[in-house]
């Protein structure tokens, strides 16, 4: 028989149960499965009750996010293989509130999201008739790096202000109005402080910077924060010694 | 029965659905719309976009162009109308995502850069890097939350059309967090599900593309159109079938067989040269390739691997510098997923199913046969694509049909009143007590939803694949009938309310059920060959008898149906497609 | 955390796992996260040193000597070995991550993390070698 591999998988079955187990399956340790075709090997053969989203399965829909022996990975770019001989655990995202199995509750990380304002914002807008904005390809690099997010969520999973203060808007919130800040289209910088300086926006930050660490996408939130805070305290100093200047 | 009212309803937050969410928040923002989604928007398929959106901007290139490298490259399949209005549209919508923040890669002046792709005369695909699709669903994402007429239901799944006296009136919707099912009415509603690539075993597509508004739509009575039209992409990696986008052979990527030759020049597709020759060898169109591969591969020159023959792609020679900066995503993906570098090595790659040219037959404005229905976005058929989709006009349709189905389904809901509640209500009841009673609370049942998925992909990759005949098509119907009598008989283990997703599983094989059904249908009747329909017992095209878009229907008694309804030329009469020339 | 309550239809009953007060002992990365935190209470220490030695000097030589006499001491000595040691391991860390929190472009391209972590380090040297010559060999 080939080779198998165990899986611990966390169960949390609401109506049944009133705190999560793990449950035990063994899997084909196929060298070309990821954590995620384990899952939907079980799924598929084994249990049909598991549940857990997943979607596109080339590392971009976000979806497929879980801790994996206690990182956050997505499981669809994490190969079976790199835990040989295993046992591999799998657990909802820490930090959230568990729905059901491996699913997690996200409705939170949804308003923090609006609440930064990720728009562009103007002044004035430039009729289509007028063409595009020109943005230079340096102008562009400015944001590039935090426009790659794709909510996976890893980076709350990891960060530790996040499981003490939930009210923290956490890293891929605030790297996104990063990204929309270093915009050279954008003008809507103080509306987003506005928001963003208060207690749970970036001083709640530790700069701990596990976020930047687990990131699969290289966002780098951390230093969007930090780089942000810098920004906010010079607007402090630039009011107080020019209160009569633009705010 | 819980039930909530709006003036517009989406099915689907993809990019068409979020452009028409848009579209009728600007058009009048007391209507209240609601976009229904069974992912949360942002991780719809739109997100796996990679390669480009075409749209003419560059002073070299004219609108007329565009249309004919669509038309030819649809094999005079498209609607020439609703082709001519969607080239004029495209510039336009790119244009409003880039002043959403859409970060198109751009020239050293700051003007948007445009890149070639496959069958393309002029250089106009928009991008930005290879992973446009991402980022424009982000921006239309992120852009959406600035409207607050607009009322989403993330993770909702759709079971059923609300249709009363022939018009739509709503939805039949399960919240999967609670499992509560929920009557969402509406003066009008949008589908935009996009496609069904999960119909084959093999495809690009993500877990949840399985063709759920095309079967939703022919439920209710609206036909489907030109549904034997499927498009396989030359080159999806081997066993995941994760895409490489065209983009990797517009920057100068070759194809190569087992002996390192550019097989494509013994197929009619130009001569090869260093650099690329637009509309020809490596950027001909989709089809062409993909049957060039059948046809290597009967010659022997394909290369064996664990996941079946493959032919290489190689990027090379373009260098690590040019990787990086064009086609970052390919390097990571195959980095990632195949272990592989492309600076170093070439890709293993063979043709996979990607994209559904047919739909749900609307016309030039999104409106479908059914009064107050609209569909846009892969899920619908204009039809702009014909037999053959060029790649990347499928991200510039999202944006032009699905601005336009939001404003003619606003427009519509505007002009309408209160409907018989009653009678919808009661058919929403009906509609709860099937989901509990078939699927939710069924204990008995003997079928596994996974086997049944299994042999129906397998039954249309042999019998509806890149060559079909009458006995592979006929042998495949077969299945697909048999399938659907066994599928009665389902077992479902799950009777949870929370998050149940052996019962979104079962669903979304019914839909792929029907979607197989139709496909089979339309490809068993069209007795000839055009574009990505190659049938090897009638290899010609016949404009006489099939100039015409297959429009399918389901009976009462649950059998099929295929109709015609003549293509519509305005400026280019068929001729012979040609490329390398 | 015992979750007590039952089930109701159409209600989620989520789940949630309560923080320890003691999560940052369970990992290294964590554990040394926090020294990081509690290092900045070394610099504060320090600050305060410094103060007091100015206000004892500023009392007159007696008190100034009486302050030397109390840093004389094995223990003092021993603390403050400890609290440099945090200091130490603060500025380390600090500078680390300065390259994070202000990123340099120059024509178009970020400078890698080490041309900017290194000047810091070679201030922080220059600084302390012209320190240590006022105090060691600069009479
Ligand atoms: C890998 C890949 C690369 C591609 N690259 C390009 C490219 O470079 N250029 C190009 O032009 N095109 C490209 N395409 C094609 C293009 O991306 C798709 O055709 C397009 O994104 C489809 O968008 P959509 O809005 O119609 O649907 P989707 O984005 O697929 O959205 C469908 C929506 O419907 C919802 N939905 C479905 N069923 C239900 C239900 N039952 N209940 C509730 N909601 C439901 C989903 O939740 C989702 O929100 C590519 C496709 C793939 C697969
Ligand atoms: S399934 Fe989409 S990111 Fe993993």
């Amino acid at each position: 028989m080939a080779k198998t591999i165990t899986l611990e998988v966390a169960r949390y079955r609401p109506e049944q149960e009133g705190e999560p187990a793990f449950e035990n399956f063994d899997v084909p340790l196929n060298k070309d499965w990821v954590v995620l075709d384990a899952l939907n090997y079980i799924k598929d053969k084994l249990d049909g009750s598991l549940s857990y989203r997943w979607s596109c399965r080339m590392g971009v829909c976000g979806s497929c996010g879980m801790m994996v022996n206690g990182e956050p990975k997505l499981t669809c770019a994490t190969f079976l293989t790199a835990y040989d001989p295993g046992p591999i655990r799998v657990e909802p995202l820490r930090y959230f509130p568990i729905v059901r199995d491996l699913v997690v509750e996200i409705t939170d990380f949804m308003s923090k999201l609006k609440a930064v304002k990720p728009w562009i914002v103007r002044d004035e807008e430039k009729p289509i008739s007028e063409g595009e904005y020109l943005q230079t390809p340096r102008q562009l690099d400015n944001f590039k790096q935090f426009s790659m997010c794709i909510n996976c969520l890893c980076c709350y999973a990891a960060c530790p202000v996040v499981g003490l203060d939930q009210h923290f808007i956490g890293p891929a919130a605030i790297a996104l109005a990063q990204r929309y800040n270093e915009d050279s289209r954008d003008q809507g910088k103080e509306e987003r402080m506005d928001v963003l300086s208060q207690h749970d926006g970036i001083w709640g930050c530790t700069f701990n910077g596990e976020c930047t660490r687990v990131c699969p996408k290289n966002v780098d939130p951390a230093g969007a924060i930090q780089q942000y805070k810098i920004k906010a305290v010079t607007d402090w100093y630039k009011s107080l010694l020019m209160p009569w200047g633009k705010k | 029965m819980d039930t909530s009212a709006h003036d517009v309803l989406l099915v689907g937050g993809g990019g068409a659905g979020l452009r028409a969410a848009i579209a009728i928040s600007e058009f009048n923002p007391k209507l209240s719309v609601a976009v229904v989604s069974k992912v949360y928007p942002m991780r719809s398929h739109t997100v796996s976009a990679e390669g480009g959106a075409a749209g003419v901007i560059k002073p070299n290139d004219t609108l007329d162009e565009h249309c004919y490298d669509t038309i030819s490259g649809g094999d005079w399949m498209c609607d020439q109308d609703a082709v001519e209005l969607f080239v004029r549209e495209a510039p336009k919508e790119l244009l409003r995502l880039e002043h959403w923040g859409c970060p198109w890669s751009r020239e050293p002046d700051g003007h948007v850069a445009v890149r070639p792709f496959g069958g393309m005369k002029n250089e106009r695909t928009w991008f930005a890097a290879d992973k446009t699709g991402f980022h424009m669903l982000h921006t239309l994402f992120q852009t959406s939350l600035k409207y607050p007429s607009v009322r989403r239901y993330d993770e909702w799944f759709v079971t059923k059309l609300l249709i009363d006296d022939g018009q739509v009136r709503g939805v039949v919707a399960i919240e999967l967090m609670t499992g509560r099912i929920q009557a969402i009415l509406a003066k009008s509603v949008i589908i935009c599900t996009g496609g069904c690539g999960k119909v084959f075993p093999f495809t690009t597509n993500a877990n949840i593309k399985n063709g759920d508004g095309m079967s939703l739509a022919l439920r209710a009575g609206a036909p489907l159109k030109d549904m034997e039209f499927v498009q396989y992409h030359p080159t999806g990696l081997p066993f995941t079938g994760i895409l490489i986008t065209e983009a990797a052979r517009a920057e100068g990527g070759w194809l190569l067989n087992k002996d390192g030759y550019r097989y494509l020049q013994d197929y009619n597709l130009g001569k090869p040269e260093p650099t690329p020759v637009l509309r020809s060898m490596e950027l001909g169109p989709r089809d062409r390739l993909s049957q060039a591969f059948v046809k290597e591969y009967e010659k022997g020159r394909t290369i064996e691997t664990p996941y079946g023959h493959v032919v290489h792609l190689d990027v090379r020679h373009l260098g690590e510098k040019k990787i990086n900066a064009k086609i970052p995503f390919v390097r990571e993906l195959c980095l990632k997923y195949q272990g592989i570098d492309p600076v170093r090595e070439m890709i293993p790659v063979r043709p996979v199913v990607h994209y559904m040219m047919g739909g749900v037959s609307t016309d030039i404005n999104a409106a479908t046969p059914i009064k107050g229905l609209f569909a846009a976005g892969e899920a619908a058929c204009v039809s702009i694509n014909g037999a053959n989709r060029l790649g990347s006009n499928s991200l510039t349709e999202l944006l032009v049909f699905g601005a336009r189905a939001g404003l003619h389904a606003a427009q519509f809901a505007s002009e309408q009143k209160e409907g018989n509640t009653a009678a919808i209500l009661a058919q929403a009841i009906d509609e709860k007590r099937r989901v509990e009673d078939q699927f939710l609370n069924k204990t008995a049942g003997r079928e596994s939803i996974s086997t049944i998925r299994e042999e129906m992909q397998k039954a249309m990759e042999e019998g509806a694949g890149i060559y079909r005949t009458h006995d592979s098509l006929a042998k495949a119907a077969e299945t697909i009938g048999k399938l659907q009598e066994r599928f009665k008989d389902i077992a479902i283990s799950d009777h949870s309310h929370t998050f149940n997703t052996e019962l979104t599983a079962a669903f979304e094989l019914s839909y792929m059920l029907d979607v197989a059904e139709a496909i089979i249908a339309c490809a068993l009747n069209r007795k000839e060959s055009r574009g990505s329909h190659q049938r090897t017992d009638f290899t010609k095209r016949d404009d006489e008898k099939f100039l015409a878009h297959s429009l399918v229907y389901r009976n009462a008694d649950g059998s099929t149906r295929v109709e015609y309804l003549p293509v519509t030329i305005t400026r280019w009469p068929p001729a012979e497609r040609v490329y390398g020339k | 955390m015992k979750q007590s309550h039952a089930y109701t239809l159409y209600h989620p009953k989520w789940y949630r796992r309560r923080v320890s007060t003691w999560w940052w002992t369970q990992q290294w990365r964590s554990f040394k996260f926090i020294l990081r935190e509690l290092s900045s209470l070394a610099v504060i220490y320090f600050v305060a040193l410094l103060l007091w030695l100015l206000w004892s000097l500023g009392q007159g030589e007696a008190s100034y000597r009486n302050f030397l006499a109390w840093m004389e001491s094995p223990l003092m000595i021993a603390f403050n070995v400890i609290a440099f040691l945090f200091v130490l391991y603060h500025s380390i860390t600090w500078f680390n991550l300065a390259p994070k929190a202000m990123p340099v472009r120059v024509g178009g391209k970020r400078l890698p993390d080490w041309m900017i972590a290194a000047p810091n380090y070679a201030a922080w040297v220059v600084i302390s070698v012209v320190i240590a010559w006022f105090i060691l060999g600069g009479n």
